[in-house]
């Protein structure tokens, strides 16, 4: 069998995984540039209607949360098990608190008559259409990635109470960490690109 | 050597008996040999389902289906052959067999996500026949263009998300392989000790990694149109329907690179085996590998010169497509003169690498006809490209499997098959091969237009005679796997090293052990050194 400790080949694959996420998230990055470059002035406008607010408090939360975890990490690696499990409560209740975000902002858009195929979108400029089409896709992807990592964070909290993520084994943790940090990263850029249009 | 058990009698976790031991395996052979008998299912499904094709085009007009079932037919075959044969056949086949073998280790890295792509790869097949039996089974061909695929009423998300949890298993079977040969090598192996096939592989997965994502996202918009109608693709709401063309190309184009890289690596494996001679170019051949996982990614839009692009852009992939050709004439190059002044000894799988060199050449020639844009504006979509991909997909890839079966099968199973009807069916395979796709290039050259249900009086003859190679081709295909199954009623009888072959693989029984070799295998400094097997040989004929 594969030697069980080789924690820094588990950590390639990882690697090499994270790297499919991005070419994933890279193929809407495309859809964007090229609209973007067709319709600047609609997606300008688009990006107005948008909440900065919303926008700004849930990078800071995600923000927040990657230091949770990475601090987790260097919790175990000291064999302080309280303070990494406190680390990956923490970063659980970011992610949570960035979903109840997302939930009033896009009701809210949806309140307004702003949601793929309404009538509203329909109707109007055909840039802000797609604007707001990628901002539902995008976002909405984002949003399933957010509940996956969150599901890797729980699992690992599980194995770290249990003892079975210790400071000799951490891999599982280190992993969560690696793809939840992707998630924030992957926000770090949805996040000028739709509320910070020029 | 000590006689033990082989792999087929130790499971991989003791606990496990009967069917459960297979699965819920972690051993690599054990997979290999699972995802050997799915594929050969699917393979030979789409073979009779070509057949049908071609049979309906024999005559004009409607001969015994309905346009809307030939429609689906052509769509079927594609999607199975594509997704369900060609893109895992190598890889998953005799990567997950040979790969850990070849690198002298004694699994993947990651045994249980081997086990999981196993189990996509089934979800994803199941997932497509269901859509065939829900809504009828889509009729827009394997490439899913939009708008069709959008409006037409046929189960295409169905189909579409079968492609996507297929595409997830190659993935990760590409992630396993890398970490696997970055991690899992033989301590005094370094990376100019590692045989071709396993390098064929290591750049095939980087392809999959690259590219297998943005065809995932290019699909899932495909869903998330059907179901929500954002209007990405919809021009009617500012979208642009080539930008799905775009991205469906930016994977699928690359694709065409998994399903060859790995033939390539087999044939560099058969090819210095039986000539008893080392290889020529054996950096030139690794380089060129690579040099195709780069390049191939970059000339996509070639398969889109009459969609609608800018001059200097079709310029652009015009010349990129013909750089790309270069590292594959490396590879035939290098073949050949490994042939030369080689003590060739002749057995089934050089026969059908032979029929390999020689259909991959014409497939990849005519490549280039298609490559350049000006003589593309002409045949595209005509049966020429038909012919074309058929002679690199199958004419390739496809033969590159048979001589991989018919390489590795007495390591696989420990069984010698009987070389006549091999022969035979070789024969009638590449006879039957050229009688059915050499008339599809003089038809597409006169414009027959691919996907078509009927054809103008003038295309008639060639139809006709394509029929007559296409029944000789799948006798050649059914009698070269009848005779591979036939030897399972023997005894174990296969030597360690039936063919004297340098690789690791030949330094284990066959069938290998659980945990592969008996004794730590030897690594050699060039891997392709025939000295001491020509030492061998050249005793046996002594009668020593």
């Amino acid at each position: 069998m594969s030697s069980p400790s080789d924690e820094s080949g588990k950590k390639l694959g990882m690697w090499l995984f994270l790297y499919t996420e991005i070419i994933l998230f890279g193929g809407l990055f495309v859809l964007y540039a090229v609209y973007f470059a067709r319709y600047t002035s609609d997606f300008i406008e688009g990006g107005k209607e948008l909440n900065r607010l919303f926008g700004v408090a849930n990078t800071i939360i995600l923000l927040i949360s990657s230091f949770s975890v990475a601090a987790s990490i260097t919790a175990i690696q000291k064999k302080e098990k309280k303070r990494a499990m406190a680390g990956i409560v923490a970063a659980l209740l970011c992610g949570l608190v960035f979903l109840v975000n997302k939930f009033f902002e896009w009701s809210h858009k949806i309140d307004l008559g702003i949601f793929p195929n309404s009538e509203k979108l329909l109707d109007g400029p055909p840039g802000q259409n797609i604007f707001f089409g990628l901002y539902f896709v995008i976002t909405g992807l984002h949003g399933i990635h957010i509940i996956l990592g969150m599901t890797l964070l729980f699992i690992s909290l599980v194995y770290v109470q249990r003892n079975r993520t210790n400071h000799e084994r951490f891999a599982l943790l280190e992993n969560s960490g690696l793809y939840w940090h992707l998630v924030d990263l992957i926000w770090i850029f949805i996040f000028p690109l739709f509320y910070l249009v020029i | 050597m000590e006689v033990v058990n082989s792999f087929f009698v130790t499971p991989s976790s003791s606990r496990l008996k009967g069917i459960w031991s297979w699965l819920l395996t972690t051993d690599h052979k054990r997979i290999g040999l699972m995802y050997l008998y799915s594929i050969l299912f699917w393979f030979l499904l789409a073979v009779l389902l070509g057949g049908f094709i071609r049979l309906e085009l024999m005559f004009p007009g409607e001969t015994f289906i309905s346009p809307e079932v030939y429609n689906s037919l052509f769509t079927l075959h594609g999607v199975i052959m594509i997704f369900l044969f060609i893109i895992p056949a190598l890889p998953a086949v005799f990567g997950n067999f040979f790969l850990p073998i070849q690198i002298g280790t004694d699994d993947v890295f990651f045994p249980k996500l081997n086990l999981l792509s196993w189990y996509l790869y089934m979800a994803g097949g199941i997932i497509a026949v269901i859509s065939l039996f829900s809504d009828g089974f889509p009729d827009t061909g394997w490439t899913f263009y939009v708008p069709f695929s959008i409006s037409t009423n046929t189960n295409v998300s169905t189909a579409v998300f079968a492609a996507f949890v297929l595409g997830m298993a190659s993935m990760l079977t590409g992630l396993n392989f890398i970490t696997t040969i970055h991690r899992m090598r033989k301590k005094n192996m370094g990376w100019m000790q590692i045989p071709l096939f396993t390098w064929s592989l290591y750049a095939t997965s980087w392809v999959q990694l690259l590219a297998t994502p943005v065809v995932s996202i290019t699909l899932l918009l495909v869903m998330i149109e059907r179901y929500i109608g954002v209007g990405l693709f919809d021009p009617a709401k500012g979208g642009d329907p080539i930008l799905y063309q775009h991205l469906f190309w930016m994977y699928s184009h690359p694709a065409v690179y998994i399903m060859i890289l790995p033939g390539m690596g087999v044939i560099s494996e058969i090819i210095p085996v039986f000539s008893r001679k080392s290889i020529f170019g054996y950096k030139a051949i690794v380089a060129s590998s690579m040099a195709i996982a780069v390049a191939g990614s970059l000339v996509w839009a070639h398969h889109m010169y009459t969609s609608g692009m800018s001059d200097t852009a079709v310029f652009v992939f015009s010349l990129l497509t013909f750089v790309v050709a270069i590292p594959s004439a490396i590879k035939v190059f290098s073949w050949v003169a490994t042939l030369y002044k080689g003590s060739i000894q002749m057995a089934p799988p050089l026969f059908l690498s032979l029929c390999f060199i020689y259909l991959f050449s014409v497939g990849g020639l005519t490549g280039l006809v298609l490559g350049a844009a000006g003589t593309d504006i002409y045949v595209h979509d005509t049966h020429f490209v038909v012919a074309h991909f058929h002679f690199t997909m199958f004419g390739g890839t496809g033969f590159a499997f048979f001589a991989a079966l018919y390489y590795w099968w007495p390591k696989m199973f420990g069984r010698m098959y009987d070389f006549k009807k091999a022969y035979i069916g070789a024969i009638l395979l590449t006879g039957g091969f050229m009688f059915h796709y050499v008339p599809m290039f003089i038809l597409g050259l006169q414009g027959m237009p691919r996907r078509y249900f009927d054809y103008l009086p003038q295309y008639a003859k060639g139809n006709f005679f394509a029929g007559f190679g296409a029944a000789f081709m799948i006798i050649g295909i059914f009698l070269l796997v009848i005779n591979l199954l036939l030897t399972l009623r023997k005894p174990m009888d296969a030597s360690s090293d039936p063919w004297g072959g340098t690789t690791l693989e030949w330094q284990t029984p066959s069938p290998p052990p659980l945990h592969n070799f008996v004794k730590e295998p030897v690594v050699l400094d060039y891997p392709y050194d025939f000295t001491g097997v020509v030492k061998k040989y050249a005793k046996n004929t002594k009668g020593e």
